[in-house]
């Protein structure tokens, strides 16, 4: 490796985590939170089979899983604004990530809450519990313990999904990449010092995912 | 009377598995509900607490007539807190420490003080022999403890009558005499039961009547020792010929 090559990627690397830090972890999070939120939603009203909203969610989950998420991304961010509908890249990323992944996690979930045996539902409400009371307490918290590592994957993609904004123009990790590059024509450099970076933020992900689960499992996670 | 349960009747996809079912239980009654298997005794005492909707149907609970097949939200929840149910299964809440399993229904159902339930909960805990393990989750517990903590619960919210759905049929053989030794302790404090079992020692010595069903119909009722001693029907006498001769 030359000097002007490396001088370029231990300058531009501070750079990088920065925006990491600042745009592409934000976005993931946030994203994130969103999805999880739609996800819980759409699985509890097909799990309680509320008519009319259940196709409704059956609808949704097939048009987003069936689209790609770059197309996605540009109807939201390029489309809608012939509609009158504009909305800052930033937004607009988080919008059509948290959806996207919801779609997925929607049935993560879905399969978790089927996993809890219905027993314990008729044992809550012969102990006097109502419908909400005993999914508070007793279904959603196992469906979450069953779903963690698939829910922890879907936060790992969207992490690096997240580079995709840069091609609605929201100055993230990857754009900034970009941005460098046009300056000094180093790709292959570039490019891989920022998957480095991806790699490092999913490995801590994987991490706490572990040390998650450990915690978990002693508060009786174990499946009997 | 306490509970007087009047021409229960229900069918699954239009086959009929009750055809009017009726059964009178005074304080205090253990009644064993026995017959061959697919004779309606679980769904029977499954429509007593509305876990199945009956066809049609009434209850008299304590004078206050409910229908099994139209009753209210409110009428269910009056009628489930006189009860308690304890299943096959166990249906513990396997997130929830065996203390937690007891006084969740008092807490979150019932809305009653942490303190309160709490004393409650370890005095049933200690009645069924499980006060040892308030911070065990179910899956560290074997089947029989299992069971225990779910009559436990059903004793926690004092029940005036207590449903056991074949609760030792899930159990491993050296299990199941501690489970029935609960019981029996129950019937002697005068606990109102009913049970349905295939346990002929525990019908025949424990309860005080017996419930004779096949093919969804009662075919005979009456004192446990009458049932046993001096069956009147034909298929009674096969049902307990066939249970004494399995046992050899």
């Amino acid at each position: 490796m030359n000097e002007r090559l490396w001088n370029i990627l231990v300058d531009s690397f501070p750079k990088l985590l920065g925006y990491g830090i600042r745009v592409t972890v934000p976005l993931t999070v946030l994203s994130f939170s969103l999805a999880l939120f739609i996800a819980v939603i759409v699985a509890l009203i097909q799990y309680a089979d509320v008519k009319g909203l259940r196709q409704l969610c059956r609808f949704y989950i097939w048009i987003i899983r069936g689209t790609p998420l770059l197309v996605q991304l540009y109807i939201v961010f390029f489309g809608l604004p012939s509609v009158g509908i504009k909305l800052e890249a930033f937004p607009a990323a988080v919008l059509v990530f948290g959806f996207n992944e919801g779609a997925y996690m929607a049935e993560t979930m879905r399969g978790a809450l089927e996993s809890v045996p219905r027993g314990q539902m008729e044992a809550g409400y012969c102990v006097g519990m109502n419908y909400v009371q005993i999914m508070a307490h007793v279904v959603l918290p196992q469906a979450f313990r069953t779903a963690f590592p698939a829910l922890s994957n879907s936060m790992i993609s969207m992490l690096k999904e997240t580079s995709m904004a840069a091609s609605i123009t929201v100055m993230e990790m990857f754009r900034q990449a970009q941005v460098i590059n046009g300056r000094v024509y180093e790709s292959l450099g570039l490019y891989c010092e920022v998957a480095l970076i991806y790699l490092l933020f999913c490995t801590l992900l994987t991490w706490l995912q572990r040390v998650c689960e450990k915690r978990l499992s002693r508060n009786g996670g174990i499946k009997a | 009377m306490m509970l007087d349960i009047q021409n229960v009747r229900k069918c699954f996809d239009g086959l009929p598995v009750l055809r009017g079912i009726s059964l009178e239980v005074e304080k205090g009654d253990v009644v064993a509900i026995l017959g061959p298997s697919g004779s309606g005794k679980t769904t029977f005492l499954r429509c007593l607490n509305f876990l199945e909707k009956a066809d049609s149907g009434q209850i008299v609970f304590d004078g206050r007539a409910c229908d099994l097949h139209a009753a209210t939200k409110a009428e269910i929840a009056q009628v489930r807190k006189k009860t308690a149910f304890v299943f096959q299964n166990y249906n513990l809440f396997l997130n929830k420490t065996v203390l937690q399993n007891v006084t969740l229904g008092l807490t979150v159902g019932a809305k009653m003080k942490k303190q309160q339930a709490l004393d409650i909960a370890i005095a049933a805990l200690e009645r069924v022999g499980m006060a040892d393990r308030l911070t065990s989750f179910p899956s560290q517990l074997s089947g029989g403890q299992q069971q225990r903590v779910a009559i436990a619960r059903a004793l926690a919210s004092s029940p005036e009558i207590i449903y056991f759905d074949e609760p030792t049929s899930a159990l491993d053989p050296e299990l199941i005499g501690e489970v029935l030794s609960v019981m029996r302790d129950l019937a002697r404090d005068g606990m109102t039961m009913l049970v349905v079992t295939h346990e002929m020692d525990f019908a025949r010595n424990v309860s005080n009547k017996v419930l004779f069903m096949a093919d969804g119909t009662v075919i005979e009722s009456g004192p446990s020792r009458d049932f046993f001693e001096n069956p009147q029907q034909e298929r009674s006498r096969d049902f307990i010929r066939s249970i004494l001769s399995a046992r050899q």
